[in-house]
């Protein structure tokens, strides 16, 4: 099996949009997300001689992350413990009902298995965005997860309206190739 | 060519218009266009088929990014720790 090796210097360009979608899923808060990645990044950087090279460096990071994610967690839960007595058993007698019928899950409600399924199927979005070419990946990126105008990413980039779709086009194909496996 | 008004289509034509409605910037009459060619040519309806499916994974997914300037000074302050490391 070959050995897996780290390259810090890429690790940004790589690996942020996706530790980044990782964690927010999780934590739902954009700042707080923001400062997980950065930390994972540089905690990986200082525990690189503990890298065997068993696994993939994403995977890597996001085992650090993960566990940064739990901390993160424990923090808030324990300053809030020693704040307040939470009382957790239903007892908002304004907002839950007293009958048992309405405290039946609403079927039309998100489950959690749907949650869970979009986040992975954003994890396997961005990992396939990862294997494009540089320069697709992020026109692909900007149009179309933070749909930025045409005409702001040509000036941005300095390119043609039909130079753009061009890019997109070939964006696309891959990427419906990428995921037809799994998702399509 | 006659400056008459052309309803035929080549594939090329059509996938930019199909890539141009994923993201609602084709104009009615190029629609009109693109779906008159989708009733004879296969595949160009596969096209648009694996097309819209994306858009709407995508959409579904919710997947997010981090926004550009955000990124670039995460990259700075990395770059800054990995000068001091020595990489």
């Amino acid at each position: 099996m070959p050995k897996h090796l780290l390259n810090p210097n890429k690790w940004i360009d790589l690996y942020a949009d996706y530790l980044f979608n990782f964690t927010i899923s999780r934590v739902n808060d954009r700042e707080m997300a923001q400062d997980l990645v950065q930390e994972t990044f540089l905690a990986g950087l200082k525990s690189m001689k503990n890298f065997k090279g068993e696994a993939s460096e994403r995977t890597w990071l996001i085992s650090i992350l993960k566990r940064k994610i739990i901390d993160h967690y424990r923090k808030i839960n324990s300053i809030k413990g020693k704040a307040e007595v939470r009382i957790t058993s239903n007892n908002d007698s304004e907002t839950e009902g007293d009958w048992l019928e309405e405290r039946v899950a609403d079927p039309f409600d998100k489950t959690a298995e749907d949650t869970m399924q979009n986040t992975e199927l954003g994890e396997a979005i961005l990992n396939c965005l990862s294997k494009l070419p540089e320069k697709q990946s992020e026109v692909f990126r900007m149009k179309t997860i933070e749909g930025i105008e045409t005409e702001d990413i040509c000036n941005e980039l300095n390119i043609t309206a039909s130079n753009l779709w061009v890019i997109i086009h070939r964006a696309r194909t891959a990427m419906a190739l990428c995921l037809k496996e799994n998702w399509f | 060519m006659s400056k008459k008004l052309k309803i035929g289509i080549p594939c090329s034509e059509a996938s930019l218009v199909c890539d141009k409605s994923q993201y609602k910037e084709s104009s009615f009459w190029e629609k009109v266009k693109l779906h008159v060619h989708l009733l004879y040519c296969k595949v160009c309806r596969d096209y648009t088929k694996t097309n819209s499916k994306l858009t709407s994974i995508i959409a579904q997914s919710k997947v997010r990014c981090m926004d550009k300037k955000n990124k670039e000074s995460l990259k700075n302050e990395f770059n800054k720790v990995l000068k001091k490391e020595n990489f």
